[in-house]
């Protein structure tokens, strides 16, 4: 698969919810069954689309949270004011109904001939298609150095906390905690800076390649801040989620 | 045919009967919908202009905030189906603001600042029916809703309550604003559910 | 960027609907003032009338999308090209 273009279907399939796991108190992953699935690229995401009994139709997108050839899952995080997020963290249950439309995008994608070292920064719910690239670099063998900067409002709100805490070789996590942190706690304590991307980005000079996600706040400050540690915009990839109102 | 998504539905509000026009559905939520970046202009550097009559005429912030103000409450219909009951304003009335100019065109082209145009009769903002809004729920008005100062159609969708307006050209014909261009009504009647081009 | 703005990634489905093939890549060029970008980077704004695309640089409007009467309409005027 690497290397190749996984055609998105352009119209909208039906997908049955599989198992569905609360990872924190406000985010689900949601296990999708979509027959004739063809395959996915990490860092993808999928349009969800769902219909009440009156007709009326909701559309969102969803970043996908599986590596390439695992079963097909998106994580999502409960908007209080949302109307679809609500809906898929509290609701839907195994055997539920809903539309996918994808696998979308060509431009926020990671496969192995991508190379590194990888700078991922996640803001929020921006860690999931980070996952996925972190999942793939596993499934695919590589060995590329990744440093992942995760900023998050508590340590209650990390999500694949778990998985995260075990990291495969040659991934360091570095979280952020910006509103409250656990007693003890010895790492970062504020929203990323200037400052913390010179301590944690991987220097110009090796050629990192960078995928921020996340609120655009978040997105176009880390992004600004790549560039003047020198990284090239071309070797910044962003994917800005809007303002969450959290 | 789309499968049902089982439980899922629309948020909404109880609304009394008649209240709301046809189609739509009451929110307690006040959504910012913006097609564009929310400017900021200072308010050293603001003014409110209305063009196309005998002669230009134009207030200051200072100038316009010594206008007579009326405080109102009133409901308002976005096309998009939400409508928000009782939402609380001041601002300066048109008749107001149009009584300063002498003119005879029937319509004007309302412009605001980032580019945002939207059209109406003059008849529509007279009588009482359209204010240039400066405080949303007792507080100056945030500029994520238009601040510092929106105009404020009610009986109309409001996509016409064009956010940061910056004043109105007077106009002899009636000419698409942004959102008209793109096939939304030239009018825009709520209670005749005028969405569309065409409807 | 505006706060409230999303990027073009946010609408790489309707882009693969409408136009048939991944658009996230697509290099825009801006009809107003040259600036050069790829659709993903660029600011959207959806305030549910119809989706707005932005330019980078000046924010002049690129493309619009609107959904009247189910067809979806796309205005690319204010692009000198896309591709």
């Amino acid at each position: 698969m690497a290397g190749t273009a996984v055609r998105g279907r352009l119209s909208w399939q039906t997908a049955t919810v599989g198992p569905v796991t609360d990872e924190t108190a406000k985010v689900r992953t949601l296990r999708l069954e979509v027959p004739d699935w063809p395959g996915h690229r990490a860092g993808q995401h999928v349009d969800i689309r769902l219909t009440a009994d009156d007709g009326y139709q909701a559309e969102r997108a969803y970043s996908i949270a599986s590596a390439p050839g695992e079963p097909l899952a998106i994580t999502v995080e409960r908007l209080d004011d949302g109307e679809v997020s609500p809906y898929l963290t509290e609701d839907a249950r195994t055997g539920d109904q809903l539309e996918v439309r994808g696998p979308i995008g060509g431009y926020f994608v990671w496969e192995e001939d991508s190379g590194g070292p990888l700078l991922l920064a996640a803001g929020g719910s921006g860690i999931v298609p980070l996952r996925a690239i972190v999942r793939e670099r596993s499934r695919a063998g590589s060995s590329v150095p990744v440093r992942l900067l995760y900023s998050s409002r508590s340590w209650e709100d990390v999500i694949y906390s778990s998985e995260f805490g075990l990291p495969p070789g040659g991934v360091e996590v570095i979280y952020t905690l910006t509103r409250s942190q656990p007693r003890m706690w010895q790492g970062y304590a504020r929203r990323v800076d200037n400052q913390m991307l010179a301590e944690v980005a991987w220097p110009a000079s090796e050629r990192p390649l960078a995928y921020v996600c996340g609120p655009t706040s978040f997105v176009e400050s880390v992004a600004a801040g790549l560039v003047g540690l020198g990284y090239p915009a071309g070797r910044v990839k962003t994917e800005r989620f809007g303002a969450t109102g959290q | 045919m789309s499968p049902v998504s089982r439980g899922f539905r629309r948020k909404r509000e109880a609304a009394p009967a008649g209240r709301v026009p046809p189609g739509q559905y009451v929110t307690k939520d006040f959504p910012v919908l913006s097609a564009g970046p929310t400017p900021h202009t200072p308010l050293s550097t603001w003014t409110f202009s209305i063009d196309g009559g005998r002669e230009p005429m134009s207030w200051t912030w200072e100038e316009f905030r010594a206008l007579p103000a009326e405080t109102l409450t009133t409901d308002i219909h976005c096309v998009t189906r939400w409508s928000k009951l009782d939402t609380a304003w001041q601002g300066v009335s048109l008749d107001v603001l149009l009584g300063m100019v002498d003119y005879d065109a029937r319509y004007v082209l309302a412009f605001s600042d980032g580019g945002y145009t939207t059209n109406l009769p003059v008849a529509d903002l007279l009588g009482g029916k359209a204010w240039v809004a400066f405080d949303y729920e007792g507080a100056p008005l945030g500029a994520e809703h238009g601040g510092p100062a929106r105009l404020l159609v009610p009986h109309l969708y409001f996509w016409k309550s064009a956010k940061w307006v910056r004043g109105l050209q007077l106009r002899d014909t009636d000419v698409p604003g942004f959102w008209e261009n793109y096939g939304y009504n030239m009018y825009g009647d709520p209670w005749r559910e005028q969405r569309y081009a065409g409807d | 960027m505006d706060d409230n703005a999303v990027d073009g990634n946010a609408i790489g489905g309707l882009m693969m609907a409408v136009f048939g093939t991944e658009m996230t890549t697509a290099v825009a060029i801006c009809g107003s003032c040259g600036a050069v970008s790829q659709v993903a980077e660029l600011p959207v704004y959806m305030p549910g009338l119809g989706i707005v695309v932005r330019c980078r640089s000046c924010d002049s409007v690129l493309m619009v999308f609107t959904g009247v009467r189910q067809v979806t309409c796309v205005d690319l005027m204010g692009l000198a090209s896309l591709d």
